[in-house]
């Protein structure tokens, strides 16, 4: 295989499957764990007529999304009770939000570290709460300490001392330094309640989160991944009246257009997602960079395109930070390697 | 990519290496070993340059695959072949839910199996290496494999990594140098070099054995021997799997099971003919 299309064509549409040859379920399974997306994809072909060895190897899959989501749900409850006390209920951002309410977008997704927003102005008190709590800094030297406190959308990583469990607070979801500057605080007013103390995003801002997540924090590594999330989550909202007009307003708010046009207009080329054309726009000649991104994988699951994935890579930094910082960033950490 | 497809036991491989040379060495240490079924290999194991021009200039070999873990250290090429390995065991280490493993070795004999854990260096590889050459059937080494339906012991003979001072006594013993691999000094494990389980092992890969006996060996000492209590042995056979955790209530039930049913011992011993020697002994006083 070329590249990673037969994955995102089997993850759309499992009959795609139905023609591949030995080699050619091989190779999928290789590009499938490369992506993190084999437990997705074991629960798509669940109901495909399946080669033994295959209906085998994805039966593995499963058990370890099962174990994953039986993890991930564990550190949530964890969180909840080190800030209950404090009256802070987080908002679960990602695959432990998507875990926790059940929603399609959970089904086999491995869940990673624990991400969750609250206010900013209770960050001390969090930080305080989760440090007694048995958390740890994953980096603790003087620089990513004061860099993290003084530009990013979240306080430096924490890891627990005993579980390895890791969790991410946020306060906003793009570093403080980006041009972008999303509604911290209409993320927080517009969220739901899922449960006494936990609450997730919005519809609207998940799937802005989402687009933000893809597009503006990142070089894109685990995107196929991130973008099979926006065709979960708008094959369900979509059936709500009105989701299309909230959807709009809501990227507006955020100053995040453009990043949600973009998602939508991936996810319809990638996996037929149904979207709304208004709200996607044209297709624009870029596009086309960022789907050989998504799809930068050969047939043994290695990754491909060096130089597509460089110019990513500097991109996400470029978004991240005006040119001065970004040079002087990139000093301390050559460095200090 | 140069490629390379074999099953050992439940495991079927695709294995791939940027370089030639260590497939053809890999196609001979496992010749005989049969393909996956169904022409499809479902574990992709494989070794690359870590950094493109290491493919040429003062080559190394980074451990890669469906599986892997944060910062392994590369090898260098010399000790390709043990890099294919460990990026084989490390797909089943981090991978595989259908089975229950346990670090240890085992042989089997009418029937039943004798399982023996123990740390690097107790002796475990070269004593079911031994055991193998005499009336036994080589069930695994390294990773022993606890079928959750069943219960049983599923065979997983993979070539058998030698080291040290075990290279030269399996050497004494065993005739055919064809299933002998490339000698490999000075690697990360000492002096290493693999042989490959005898036909029979290889022939009845797919008939699993009642686990019967445990013995931890631990080489080098006086011969000595001692009972090891049931808590100790259900802490030890955790603390020694890998996804013993991942497979919760099956993989406890089994653990209890066989903590609770299965005699175990610890014994030491000096040399080889005399591990085989109280190996025998134990397996006569338990019905093996």
């Amino acid at each position: 295989m070329r590249d990673a299309r037969a994955l995102a064509a089997a993850l759309a549409d499992p009959v795609s499957t139905l023609g591949l040859a030995p080699d050619g379920w091989t190779s999928l399974l290789a590009i499938a764990r490369a992506e993190r997306l084999d437990g997705s994809l074991a629960y798509r072909l669940a109901d495909m007529p399946l080669p033994a060895p295959v209906a085998r190897a994805l039966e593995d899959a499963r058990a370890r999304a099962e174990f994953g989501r039986t993890q991930a749900l564990w550190e949530v409850e964890m969180a909840r009770r080190a800030l209950a006390p404090l009256g802070i209920a987080p908002i679960l951002l990602k695959g432990s939000a998507f875990a926790f309410a059940g929603l399609p977008a959970a089904i086999g997704r491995v869940v990673g570290d624990l991400d969750v927003l609250l206010p900013r102005d209770r960050l001390d008190e969090a930080e305080a709460a989760l440090l007694a709590a048995g958390f740890e800094w994953a980096k603790d030297d003087d620089y990513s300490q004061a860099y993290y406190r003084r530009w990013m959308h979240e306080l430096p990583p924490l890891v627990h001392r005993d579980r390895g469990g890791m969790i991410d607070v946020h306060h906003s979801i793009l570093p403080l330094t980006a041009r972008r500057r999303p509604d911290a605080a209409a993320l927080i007013e517009d969220s739901v309640e899922i449960a006494p103390g936990l609450r997730i995003l919005s519809p609207a801002d998940m799937i802005v989160h989402a687009a933000t997540h893809l597009f503006a924090d990142g070089d894109l590594a685990g995107g196929l991944r991130n973008l099979w999330d926006v065709d979960r989550l708008l094959r369900l909202f979509t059936a709500t009246p009105d989701f299309w007009t909230r959807l709009g307003a809501r990227a507006r708010r955020h100053q995040m257009v453009e990043p949600v046009a973009l998602a939508l207009r991936l996810a319809d080329r990638l996996f037929a997602t149904p979207v709304e054309p208004r709200l996607a726009g044209h297709d624009r000649m870029r596009d086309t960079l960022f789907v050989r991104r998504l799809l930068a994988r050969d047939g043994w699951g290695r990754a491909t395109r060096p130089f597509n994935r460089l110019g990513f890579y500097v991109r996400s930094h470029w978004m991240r930070m005006p040119p001065l910082m970004l040079a002087r960033h990139l000093w301390i950490k050559a460095r200090a390697k | 990519m140069h490629g390379f497809d074999v099953r050992v036991g439940p495991i079927s491989y695709r294995i791939g290496s940027a370089w030639a040379a260590p497939i053809v060495a890999l196609r001979r240490l496992y010749a005989g070993y049969p393909a996956p079924d169904e022409g499809i290999a479902t574990v992709t194991a494989r070794i690359g340059p870590p950094r493109p021009w290491r493919r040429w200039v003062r080559p190394q070999v980074a451990i890669e695959g469906d599986h892997s873990l944060p910062d392994t250290v590369p090898m260098a090429f010399d000790h390709a072949l043990l890099a294919i390995e460990m990026a084989m065991n490390m797909q089943v280490a981090l991978g595989e839910c259908r089975h229950l493993l346990i670090h240890a070795s085992a042989v089997e004999r009418g029937g039943k199996a004798l399982i023996m854990p123990g740390d690097s260096g107790s002796g475990k590889s070269t004593l079911a290496a031994l055991l193998a050459e005499r009336g036994w059937r080589l069930l695994a080494d390294e990773f022993v494999m606890i079928d959750l339906a069943t219960g049983r012991v599923i065979p997983f003979p993979r070539a058998i990594s030698l080291k040290n001072s075990a290279i030269a006594e399996a050497e004494a013993r065993i005739a055919d140098p064809a299933r002998f691999g490339p000698h490999l000094s000075a690697t990360p494990k000492g002096e290493l070099r693999h042989l490959r389980p005898n036909a029979e092992a290889i022939a009845r890969m797919d008939e699993p054995a009642e686990p019967a006996l445990i013995l931890f060996p631990s080489y080098g000492f006086e011969p000595a021997s001692d009972g090891v209590s049931r808590s100790e042995l259900f802490m030890r056979l955790t603390e020694g799997s890998t996804n013993y955790i991942a497979l919760g209530e099956p993989a406890f039930d089994h653990v209890l099971r066989i903590a609770g049913t299965i005699p175990a011992a610890r014994f030491a011993y000096p040399d080889t003919d005399s591990g085989i020697a109280i190996v025998e002994q134990f397996c006569a006083e338990a019905g093996l």
